[in-house]
């Protein structure tokens, strides 16, 4: 089967594909890279002009976004998916398991309940975000909906118009305690998937949460000289943090992702033996403790997969935001949105070096993922 | 010894009747959006604008919303679906002969490109896009649709490469062989045997790159112009707008959605499939 000429023939045909990815994928990356380290655009005259010539600046337009004082939705929008990623991946989890738990105590109608959890799935981030933007009015909406089914009073958030910010932290300065905790959840990614099943991984993964939370929810600046921040005197200014306005995304994204956490736990569950769940009732586990004990111990790989999937698809997350609040909102900044805004007024050395601040966080996540996945396929 | 177990079954059927109360609740509040989309839609354009009346059921049904829409997005209905039909069927043929030749063909260097092109499908797009719009633009095939169905085509070549390649991985390796022994050579193996197999896994990359494509909004939104606009864009525009009678997004949603709604509904099991291809095993 394996003679020379079928096989040049396979390679043939592979070929205009990898030729294709080669240059949609990673010769675009290589010049959006070019770009992100070149003065193109900077004067808003010569963007447009063909053939123009491009002069290199170095990491200035990244020095630019990480501290000048007008590219402070830059980092408002950096640490805004931050702390997005942490509360949509939680509740996804928590909920997707829940619903995972409930639909594994052998239900009548399983079917039909799967369909509901899993529908939003099959929906546009567009339609999500249009229907849950008019769910999200300040007067109507869920805001009135205890009020319709209890006749308690109508609730009064803000939504995406809120201007509160929580988990307030200083940039660069007060801030030592979140870098180390990114630093330490990053390092803690890549060990716990380079050996898999490593249990110190988990350790400094919560290591790195508890020093962030310290660090995020403004203690740090008790026990430490709290420092003031460089763009303070700026009219949009409401300090780094987690802006609430964007709990309703959170809330719409959720409804839209729980569902699949769900299909992958459930999915998990079903391919632990009853054998093994029997036998750890036999030796007298309790019912809860056959969930704790056996099955979700068994489902960390697919909580990982979970993990790794939503994080990547909320670092890059566009279009919800931009359905449910235009390209301007106030309070509500993605890096997506930004490097869309950039695009369209043609700053490309700018809106460049956002992307490839995006791209480099979603690698982060995603090589190593990727090169433990395929490494454990080639073992087995 | 009979009491206890009575117990236990008394605990155990409780916690049943709890576990399909907490179901049905909630089953009940992933549905209350679709509640919402619908009854608003429903409306006439100044009741569906009040807020405070939002949960009420329309005071009489008026299906305005949905011709003035369909009016107004049946160009970007026909340009989402020419879009998907032709990026769906090229990319799923792509994929068909990828998978192949990687599941079945040792190839030199497979075990370096496949690992980059799977790299491919998680990059933020953000970070191409500014030299693709240059491209697109140097070579006229910015502003249609041709070009948008290039852009799906290649950038869905890792997805339906993957999923076809674990879908072939499973045949076995004797029958090619068996049919090498007759004479048959790549083609022949790949029409004689893997394509007629390949039923499946055509459904479920089909259904995978129907509803990505159908649902994906930054190309749409830059690429082409206004006219070739897939559906997306002007439903997000319209919803972003600052006063507008809720009446139609709503509608417009439901036109957007019910493609791949009743995709899935109809085809469930195969759209299930096709995510958790697009995770385990990466």
């Amino acid at each position: 089967m394996y003679n020379r000429k079928d096989k040049a023939i396979a390679f043939l045909m592979i070929s205009p594909s990898l030729i294709l990815l080669a240059i949609f994928v990673y010769f675009f990356i290589g010049q959006t890279a070019w770009y992100s380290v070149s003065d193109w655009g900077i004067d808003p005259a010569t963007a447009l002009k063909k053939g123009v010539e491009k002069n290199y600046v170095g990491l200035d337009n990244y020095h630019t976004l990480i501290s000048s004082a007008s590219d402070y939705e830059f980092r408002l929008a950096f640490i805004s998916t931050f702390y997005f990623t942490i509360f949509f991946l939680s509740s996804c989890l928590i909920l997707g398991f829940f619903l995972a738990f409930l639909l594994d105590q052998r239900i009548k109608g399983e079917g039909i309940f799967r369909t509901i959890f899993l529908f939003p799935m099959s929906l546009s981030f567009v339609v999500t975000g249009t229907i849950w933007n008019w769910l999200l009015k300040p007067k109507g909406g869920l805001n009135i909906l205890p009020n319709k089914l209890f006749g308690t009073d109508p609730l009064e958030y803000k939504w995406l118009n809120s201007d509160t910010t929580l988990f307030k932290f200083e940039w660069l300065k007060g801030g030592t305690l979140f870098y180390l905790g990114i630093a330490l959840f990053t390092f803690a990614l890549f060990t716990y998937v380079a050996q898999k099943r490593n249990l110190s991984g988990f350790w400094v993964v919560i290591a790195g949460l508890v020093l962030w939370l310290i660090s995020a929810a403004g203690f740090w600046d008790k026990i430490w000289v709290p420092i003031d921040d460089p763009v303070r005197d700026i009219g949009t200014y409401q300090g780094y943090g987690y802006s609430a306005a964007l709990s309703g995304i959170v809330i719409a994204a959720t409804w839209q992702m729980a569902g699949y956490v769900m299909a992958l736990f459930l999915a998990g569950i079903r391919g632990i033996s009853e054998e093994l769940r029997e036998a750890a009732r036999v030796d007298g586990c309790a019912e809860w403790q056959v969930y704790t004990r056996i099955i979700l111990p068994q489902l960390r790989p697919i909580a990982l997969s979970a993990i790794i999937i939503l994080g990547h698809i909320s670092l890059k997350i566009f279009d919800l935001v931009y359905a449910m609040t235009g390209i301007d909102n106030k309070y509500v900044k993605v890096p997506g949105i930004l490097m869309l805004k950039g695009f369209r007024s043609n700053e490309w050395a700018r809106s460049s070096a956002v992307a490839m601040v995006m791209l480099f966080a979603i690698s982060l996540v995603i090589i190593p993922y990727l090169w433990s996945n395929l490494r454990t396929e080639k073992q087995s | 010894m009979n009491a206890q177990r009575d117990a236990r079954t008394l605990t155990r059927s409780l916690w049943r009747v709890a576990a399909y109360g907490l179901l049905i609740l909630m089953a009940l509040i992933f549905l209350i959006p679709v509640y919402m989309v619908v009854v608003t839609s429903l409306k006439e354009a100044a009741e569906a604008g009040r807020e405070a009346t939002a949960w009420d059921l329309p005071s009489k049904l008026n299906f305005e919303s949905f011709e003035t829409v369909w009016n107004d997005l049946s160009p970007n209905l026909r340009n989402s679906f020419l879009l998907v039909t032709a990026a769906t069927a090229i990319s799923a043929l792509v994929g068909s002969m990828n998978g192949y030749v990687l599941a079945k063909w040792r190839v030199p260097g497979a075990s370096i490109f496949f690992p980059l092109m799977l790299f491919g499908m998680f990059i933020p797009y953000q970070a191409i896009l500014i030299p693709l719009f240059k491209f697109m633009d140097n070579v006229n095939l910015y502003g249609g649709l041709p070009g948008l169905v290039l852009v799906h085509v290649v950038y869905g070549i890792p997805i339906t490469t993957l999923i076809f390649r674990n879908f072939y991985v499973d045949i076995p390796n004797e029958l090619l062989e068996a049919g090498a022994i007759d004479g048959a050579g790549f083609f022949g193996i790949y029409t004689k045997l893997v394509f007629p197999l390949s039923l499946p896994g055509f459904v479920v990359v089909v259904i995978w790159q129907f509803t990505q494509i159908w649902n994906e909004f930054l190309f749409a939104v830059t690429l082409v112009k206004d006219r070739w606009q897939p559906i997306t864009v002007p439903l997000a525009e319209t919803a972003g707008g600052i006063s507008v009678d809720w009446n139609q997004p709503m509608a417009g949603a439901i036109l957007a959605a019910l493609p791949t709604l009743l995709v899935y509904i109809i085809m469930g099991r195969w759209f299930i499939r096709g995510l958790l291809a697009g995770s385990i095993k990466g």
